[in-house]
């Protein structure tokens, strides 16, 4: 069965996104990137050393991956329309994943800025995916300004902890039609990937959680695994959940001639 | 003990505790925050020296103005443009410029100039300089400045009053403020610290950490560096001072990131190579490498003071420590800003 994402008019067959920092070398990356088949990577503008091509961490993604700039580092939406633009001068293309964080402890993103950072790169041409916080009317602000997709938080950044926010999440999946949602940071397990393709996100994009492992390249195997599952339950249209047994004398069985 | 909740109002009953099992237990859980937040990644940056003229009599510093035999220079704006050349040249792309305090010899029209060329040179320029006005710090920010570093030396405030017995730096307020101005500035990172054994460390580490705290409530965007240098005795100077051990350098490291976990911590080259390279991974996400602490040491001076709260104990060259972070599953971060405010 064909079960493709379109994305930003491109198709993706993996709906596993890797974040590319965190490694301890830039060669497990590279191994993580093509082993688990992930075909879009998401790379800092600030880690990008534009002078010095020999170590340059772009060097290291293989062939034919997407990549989106993302815009670490930038307190508000000039900043990141500012990362977004020398990325793509400096022949980076036009995917940039935007990040508006202006709170160094937690890293949550400012949806306000956010949403006006992709309204002026959008208009620009850029494919905009924003980060942000799982917030019904700040999704549909973005969809209005142009995002190409919607990438709101499981949990904090970095975290491990999970779907979080899955109530939240849930509102978005249900009431955002336009474009992808993916579940992206704090997702600490590949298990937890599952669950956000369970419960109907596009895709799901980590990074912590693999580059930090014991076996990163093997890790990000396990998600990739952890994302089709997920993904084929959704497809399968899973039963749903009870927190108590169905009754088998029905209580409304006398309304019907049975 | 839940080390992953640890509030600074825990500290003080750790830090009196010498427990061999619990300081096992803080570096383990720093180490797995560390991992967690910065990865297996240290990011690398070298200081750049441009004067070491000063103003100030600090008693336990060798470059207090009063030292006379000290040789004192400054370097031009050519020599400035030369020597970011040659540092920039052994790969270094993160450049913290640093003069003495002296605002006489190294105005703020100075410091900008040197500023503007290390952005030639360098995605990322910090500053470490004697405090400065608001709208000085907003001068330099826009001239291309990423962070600033500015230490308290020590929160006890008589005994600040009794290390430091001339020039602007007697002004303990002055100082004290200077991380709101900054951050009121713009200026996107501030590493702060306290020089460790001016006082018991244990008071001034935790008047470090609550008023980076309080600073961090106040300005949430801006990124709060830690720096935990540990006094160096210079020859002359007679006064008692606090040792702090290593067992107890680590037990402040580890405690900084749990009460921290996002925030950037250097590791100074006035530690030995050893302890640096030990410590690497249980908190510390950033050192300096292939250092030179001579104003214009890059080019026209190899050789480093032999003495003080400036000698270099880590000689290794940017390329060795590399190697050396490679070879212990880390990945250096050579780049990682790129300054967006002037373009």
């Amino acid at each position: 069965m064909e079960d493709t994402l379109v994305l930003g008019g491109r198709k993706f067959t993996s709906r596993f996104f890797l974040g590319t920092g965190k490694f301890g070398s830039k060669e497990t990356m590279r191994k993580a990137i093509a082993d688990s088949g992930s075909e879009l990577v998401t790379v800092a503008l600030r880690r990008i050393d534009l002078e010095e091509s020999q170590e340059n961490i772009l060097s290291f993604i293989p062939e034919g991956i997407t990549i989106m700039v993302n815009t670490s580092g930038a307190r508000n939406a000039n900043e990141a329309v500012r990362i977004a633009r020398i990325a793509r001068e400096a022949g980076y293309g036009d995917w940039v994943k935007i990040e508006v964080i202006n709170d160094s402890r937690y890293l949550l993103p400012d949806n306000q800025e956010t949403i006006k950072a992709t309204q002026m790169l959008a208009a620009e041409g850029f494919t905009v995916l924003p980060y942000m916080h799982p917030d019904l009317y700040a999704a549909k602000a973005l969809v209005d300004a142009g995002a190409a997709a919607v990438m709101p938080l499981g949990s904090l950044i970095g975290s491990n902890q999970g779907l979080k926010m899955r109530i939240l999440i849930e509102v978005l999946i249900e009431e955002i039609n336009e474009v992808p949602i993916v579940v992206d940071a704090g997702i600490g397990r590949p298990s937890q990937a599952a669950e956000a393709m369970e419960i109907g996100a596009d895709a799901v994009l980590a990074n912590t959680a693999v580059a930090v492992a014991g076996d990163p390249v093997m890790m990000a195997c396990a998600f990739a695994r952890g994302v089709e599952a997920g993904r084929l339950a959704y497809l399968a249209k899973m039963g749903q959940e009870k927190a108590v047994a169905s009754a088998s004398s029905p209580l409304t069985g006398f309304l019907y001639d049975e | 003990m839940d080390l992953t909740g640890l509030k600074i109002e825990d500290l003080p009953v750790i830090f009196r505790r010498d427990d061999r099992a619990l300081l096992e237990e803080m570096v383990r859980a720093a180490v797995d925050m560390t991992r967690r937040y910065f990865g297996r990644t240290i990011s690398l940056y070298a200081p750049l020296y441009i004067s070491n003229y000063c103003q100030n009599e600090c008693v336990y510093c060798g470059f207090h103005a009063s030292h006379v035999d000290m040789p004192r220079s400054k370097l031009t704006l050519e020599q400035i443009d030369r020597e970011c050349a040659a540092l920039a040249s052994t790969g270094i792309r993160s450049c913290l410029i640093l003069t003495g305090e002296s605002r006489l010899h190294s105005p703020p029209a100075y410091i900008r100039e040197a500023v503007i060329i290390a952005g030639r040179y360098f995605p990322y320029v910090a500053l470490e300089v004697y405090p400065l006005e608001e709208k000085e710090y907003r001068d330099l920010y826009l001239a291309g400045v990423d962070g600033v570093t500015l230490y308290q030396e020590t929160y006890d405030r008589q005994r600040y009053d009794e290390l430091h017995l001339a020039g602007p730096k007697k002004n303990y307020d002055y100082r004290i403020d200077a991380p709101d101005r900054i951050a009121r500035a713009g200026i996107r990172q501030i590493s702060m610290g306290a020089l460790l054994g001016l006082t018991d460390w244990h008071e001034d580490v935790m008047r470090l950490f609550e008023h980076v705290r309080s600073l961090e409530k106040k300005y949430p965007g801006v990124e709060f560096g830690l720096a935990f240098p540990r006094l160096r005795r210079v020859a002359d100077d007679e006064h008692n001072y606090f040792e702090v051990s290593d067992r107890e350098m680590v037990k402040i490291i580890a405690a900084a990131r749990l009460v921290f976990p996002r925030a950037g911590i250097s590791i100074s080259t006035r530690e030995t190579p050893v302890f640096r390279d030990r410590i690497i991974g249980l908190g510390i996400t950033k050192m300096s490498a292939g250092s030179s602490t001579r104003v214009g040491g890059y080019i026209e001076s190899k050789t480093d003071y032999e003495d003080g709260q400036f000698q270099v104990f880590d000689p290794r060259s940017f390329d060795e420590v590399k190697a050396m972070l490679i070879k212990k599953g880390f990945d250096p971060v050579v780049t990682d800003w790129r300054n967006i405010v002037n373009i």
